[in-house]
């Protein structure tokens, strides 16, 4: 690890402050993926701008039919939440589903979206619920939001303060975990909004990315059956020693009509 | 009086030190005026080192040296040795190339040295490594055992232009081949045994200390055998004398071989802690340990077994390509020949069998004993190919097993061993039942209605562990002796100190150990502690690997402790005013025969250190004995394991439903220790058959370089493990101990292939069989 400063602002505006004056300065959420890095010596950050005491990135709570996470909700809180696990179950699933013990009580939610790892499980409850991204600044929908390889519609300094996501009809997210990481190798997220059916993908591309032959499908019904038979194309998806493009095309199918299994439990 | 220790469930003496942290670890240890070493390693896997600059490392902050090979060179300091000479099958010396501790000229694997930085912090050493300059010429790489023969492959060595270490072979070929032309049946397999990453939770950790007072070295290392260590260091590397060198293993968390060998990095920080005058030390990250550990395993085989109209087996043909890596490691060359082919008879009475090797050098980290050693590729070979001939043949793969056990001890093998005894139907026949292998069919058809894939895969394994008597080592061409040596000192007031020259690193040595004595000397065993792992404390040792440590290092115990009771009967008899012939030893008190006239064993001690009555003209004072034991014949502990498996046919997920082991480990000192040795063992065999797979890419690269590619086995990957024992004592030692440490890691893996071939129904599968690689052949057949 080099050398740098460490900050610990107590309020997002302090955290601002600080990232506008130390250009090459980072925020520190969990650490979970930056310290990582940094201990590798992959990244090599002047300045870390702590936000453990940023108390206003911390709430997390239901209104109405929306659930609202705070950039800096650990995913162990997400994960044990009854508030969560009642209005979106799929969820509080899948933020007890990453990484181990250890991980869940220091990853957040904003340090997840703002590292935007290809093989990230947070991505695809975003892109799959359709959330909206708060930040200091503006709203980002999730559309709009995964860009590429850890690349986001985030700016230079621009902080993620929190994510809201509409309670959907019934949802499911299915997991086939890398061995090794255990990190998505493939991850199917699947949310019927009652007509409007969203499939999001993660650990196959570059980024997480919608599935609109499927929604489609399961929007006319949804039923296992309506995705069963859709043959994913390979073109373009990840390849690395644990799974070729045709093996991931092939497990976002599996992956997905099992997530419409569960969701219809 | 007090309760036989021997066979007891006694909770292990060293883990209240391990579970609260009070274990001292090399990195735990703290040095007034440390610096810290960094390497810098080579990022191509096979290079010219044209020019190495290091004036801008020599400047950084905090530097106090940098060093090259040619700092190395010009101090003198030799190369690492190997220890074990394998003659080819023309009478030649295998090839010996230079394996200096600092790159001479050129590199050879990623992650070879090439420089080392020594600073006063560890993050400053880090930072001016990374300002040291090489410029390479980069030159093709051979990574694969396969293509490393290959006319226009890339060689390594001057002296091996063809990549080629040795060819050797064990066997009478001609009646092989004979046998072969006339078989019934022969069955064929060719596969890959996969290279591993060994991975103890420690890493490896070494800090070198100069005393200019007395001239005196001391070496804190990760090592399992820290005299082997010193012996190499000293005589093959450094030219010290012995007398000026004191290595010490303190506390090590897991070996599983890798910690055996004499690394470059042990003696770095030695020579450098001279040159500086200040302790050198120098920790693995994790990404090193990927790198420069060495790896086991890795070998290319085509296998055949000749079997005749009954199932008899008639011989065995096996043909294997074994990886070395880019140089020699410690004891490398012996484990694809002399722990592998000499265990290709398995348990079985095949009458003719013949096995050649060739070994290779490729661009890729050296290859050495791990786990196992040899003895799991043997299984694997044997074990398949008899698994499969039963499918083949359509006989009930137990008893094809049946038909061909030995039957009659001893039995001299086609293969040089000698196995002393055995009962290999008795250890299947429990894990038959054990496994409920009756019912197996049902729970087939219920996971059929799942929509599941289920099968069922035997491992009937042989080990020769307590290595061994030095002689037969010798001949077959082990530069060291073999034997193993224990120090019993009494004090005063009876209790115990024991030193071993065996070494735990897990292995419970701790409490085993002191269970033997306590037990044999009728005294509570908190009377007992064992020290090991310290040359300056130990008399001699040659270490832990090859599941010795009970059989060999035991039994110099015992030795000793014989010694101790036959003093004691002197000096009882002078007390007691008896005659020797009629002292008893039972339990902790020395008995005049038939009468109740007795010394406590703690009465004797005193007597022998305060020695006011004493037969003076007889005995010297004091109670301490040393022991060298060198054993006549290696053990064989031998198993039968049974594995089931279910598989998702969408995903190719393979999840382990049930694992039996009965395993004849001969007399078990610690019922609890052993099976924690079983479980561990049959996690890293799981481990290679269906998650771990050490991968380079064309160039050299290491693929799987940490752990989010590198898959270890995690406690989810294993099922509740099923396991007994059955007992054939040892014939040739005392304690009647066979050794436990390898037995999973060399069963496991061709229980969980057989099982998986069974429910996909192919012949073959590479290890490990992930997800993806299952998925592929369920893809195949459907084609
Ligand atoms: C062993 C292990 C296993 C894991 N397994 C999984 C898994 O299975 N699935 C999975 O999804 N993840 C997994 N992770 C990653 C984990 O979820 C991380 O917590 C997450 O990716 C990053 O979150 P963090 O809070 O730790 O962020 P940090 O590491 O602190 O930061 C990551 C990046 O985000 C930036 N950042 C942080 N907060 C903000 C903010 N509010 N606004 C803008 N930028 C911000 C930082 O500057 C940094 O660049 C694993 C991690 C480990 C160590």
């Amino acid at each position: 690890m080099y050398a740098f400063e460490y900050h610990r602002p107590s309020s997002s505006k302090e955290a601002l402050d600080l990232a506008a004056k130390k250009s090459e300065g980072k925020f520190l959420a969990g650490g979970q993926s930056l310290v990582q890095a940094m201990k590798l010596r992959l990244s090599s950050p002047s300045d870390l701008i702590d936000l453990g005491s940023v108390s206003e990135l911390k709430n997390l709570k239901v209104e109405g039919n929306t659930v609202l996470v705070g950039a800096m909700v650990r995913h162990a809180e997400v994960a044990a939440s009854p508030a969560v696990q009642k209005a979106i179950p799929a969820l509080a699933a899948l933020a007890g589903m990453i990484g181990d013990r250890q991980v869940r009580h220091m990853g957040t939610i904003g340090g997840s979206l703002a590292n935007s790892d290809p093989a990230a499980d947070y991505p695809a409850a975003v892109l799959g619920l359709g959330a909206t991204i708060s930040t200091h600044k503006r709203k980002i929908e999730a559309d709009k939001f995964f860009k590429g390889l850890y690349e986001t519609a985030l700016e230079p300094g621009e902080l993620i303060t929190q994510v809201s996501f509409p309670a959907p009809k019934r949802a499911a997210y299915m997991k086939f975990k890398n061995p090794a990481s255990r990190f998505a190798l493939v991850g199917v997220f699947v949310a019927d909004f009652g007509g409007n059916v969203r499939v999001a993908v993660t650990g196959a591309g570059a980024c997480a990315f919608r599935q609109p032959d499927m929604e489609k499908a399961l929007a006319a019904k949804f039923a296992p059956e309506s995705v069963a038979n859709i043959k994913v194309k390979s073109d373009g998806l990840n390849n690395d020693l644990h799974a070729s493009p045709e093996y991931r095309a092939h497990l976002i199918t599996v992956m997905a009509k099992r997530a419409v299994e569960a969701a219809l439990k | 009086m007090n309760a036989p220790l021997i066979g007891a469930r006694i909770q292990r003496k060293e883990d209240y030190r391990f579970l609260t942290g009070a274990g001292q670890y090399t990195d735990d240890i703290s040095l007034p005026n440390q610096a810290h070493a960094a390497f810098v390693r080579s990022p191509h896997a096979h290079a010219v080192i044209k020019k190495i600059n290091v004036e801008k490392a020599k400047k950084a902050p905090g530097v106090l040296a940098v060093y090259t090979g040619a700092d190395l060179a010009a101090a003198k300091v030799g190369g690492l040795p190997c220890g074990w000479l394998i003659t080819d099958v023309n009478g030649q010396p295998m090839k010996e190339p230079p394996h200096p501790c600092l790159a001479q000229g050129k590199v050879r694997y990623v992650g070879d040295h090439v420089a080392v930085v020594v600073a006063a912090t560890a993050e400053q050493a880090r930072d001016a490594a990374e300002q040291v300059e090489v410029d390479y010429e980069v030159l093709l790489a051979v990574v694969d055992a396969a293509k490393a023969r290959a006319k226009g492959a890339s060689a390594l060595h001057d002296i091996a232009p063809d990549n080629t270490c040795y060819v050797w072979a064990l066997g009478d070929k001609a009646k092989v081949d004979e046998a072969f032309a006339k078989a019934a049946h022969v069955t064929r397999l060719d596969f890959v045994n996969n290279r591993l990453v060994p991975n103890a939770i420690e890493p490896r950790a070494a800090i070198g200390v100069y005393s200019r007072a007395d001239e005196g070295y001391t070496l804190y290392v990760a090592n399992q055998n820290p005299h082997v260590e010193r012996l190499l260091m000293t005589a093959f590397v450094l030219g010290l004398p012995e007398h000026k060198v004191r290595v010490v293993a303190p506390d090590v968390g897991g070996g599983f071989g890798s910690k055996i060998y004499l690394y470059a990095e042990d003696v770095v920080v030695t020579w450098a802690a001279r040159q500086l005058n200040r302790p050198v030390r120098w920790t693995a990250e994790r990404s090193e340990s990927f790198l420069s550990d060495a790896h086991g395993r890795d070998h290319v085989t085509t296998a055949e077994l000749a079997l005749d109209n009954n199932g008899k087996f008639l011989a065995m043909r096996v043909k294997t390509t074994a990886n070395l890596g880019a140089y020699l490691s410690t004891f490398a060359s012996c484990i694809p020949t002399i722990l592998y082919a000499t265990l290709l008879a398995g348990q079985y009475t095949t009458p003719a069998i013949y096995c050649e090797v060739t070994a290779v050098f490729t661009n890729t980290a050296p290859v050495d004993a791990y786990r196992g050693a040899g003895r799991p590729e043997a299984t694997y070979v044997v074990e398949r190919l008899v698994e499969t001939a039963a499918r083949e043949l359509k006989i009930d793969p137990a008893d094809l097993r049946r038909r061909n056990f030995i039957r009659n001890f001893p039995y001299q093998t086609p293969v040089a061993l000698q196995y002393d005894t055995g009962n290999y139907e008795a250890t299947l026949d429990a894990a038959l039942q054990l496994g409920d292998v009756e019912n197996f069919s049902s729970r087939k058809e219920e996971s059929r209605k799942r929509g599941k894939l289920r099968g069922i895969g035997y491992a009937a394994y042989i080990e020769a562990c307590g290595i061994a008597p030095s002689a037969v080592a010798g001949s077959l061409g082990a530069r060291a002796g073999l034997f193993e040596a224990g120090e019993i000192r009494v004090h005063p007031t009876g209790s115990v100190t024991v030193f071993t020259g065996s070494h735990s690193h897990g292995q419970g040595h701790e409490t085993s150990f002191a269970q033997v004595v306590a037990d044999r000397l009728g005294i509570p065993i908190e009377n007992v502690d064992i020290v090991h792992g310290d040359t300056s404390k130990v008399l001699f040792g040659m270490g832990t690997y090859g599941s010795r440590s009970i059989a060999v290092g035991g039994t110099a115990i015992v030795k000793a402790l014989d010694k101790i009771i036959a003093k004691g009967k002197k000096i009882a008899a002078h007390l007691l005013e008896a005659s020797e012939s009629d002292i008893e030893y039972d339990r902790g008190e020395f008995k005049v025969a038939g009468t109740d006239r007795k010394k406590m064993f703690g009465e004797i001690a005193f007597a022998a250190y305060v020695p006011h009555n004493y037969p003076h003209d007889k005995l010297e004072p004091g109670l301490n004995e040393n022991a060298f034991y060198d054993p006549s014949n290696f053990t064989f502990p031998a198993g039968s394991y049974v594995c089931e498996v279910e598989v998702d046919r969408d995903t190719g997920q393979v999840t382990i439903e049930r694992f039996t082991a009965v395993d004849d480990f001969g007399k078990i000192i610690n019922p609890m220790i052993v099976e924690g040795q079983v479980h561990g063992g049959l996690a890293q065999g799981i481990g290679q058959a269906l998650t771990e797979g050490c991968h380079y890419d064309e160039s050299g690269q290491l693929v799987t370089g940490s752990l989010m590619d590198y898959c270890l086995p995690r406690a989810g990957d294993v099922p509740s493990f099923k396991i007994d024992t059955r007992e054939t004592p040892c014939t040739h030692n005392p304690l009647g101990v066979k050794g436990c440490g390898e037995a999973g890691a060399i069963g496991a893996p061709a229980a969980v292939m057989n099982a998986i071939t069974d429910a996909l129904g192919v012949k073959d599968l590479p290890m490990p069989a992930t997800p993806q690689t299952v998925w592929r052949s369920l893809q195949q057949k459907a084609a």
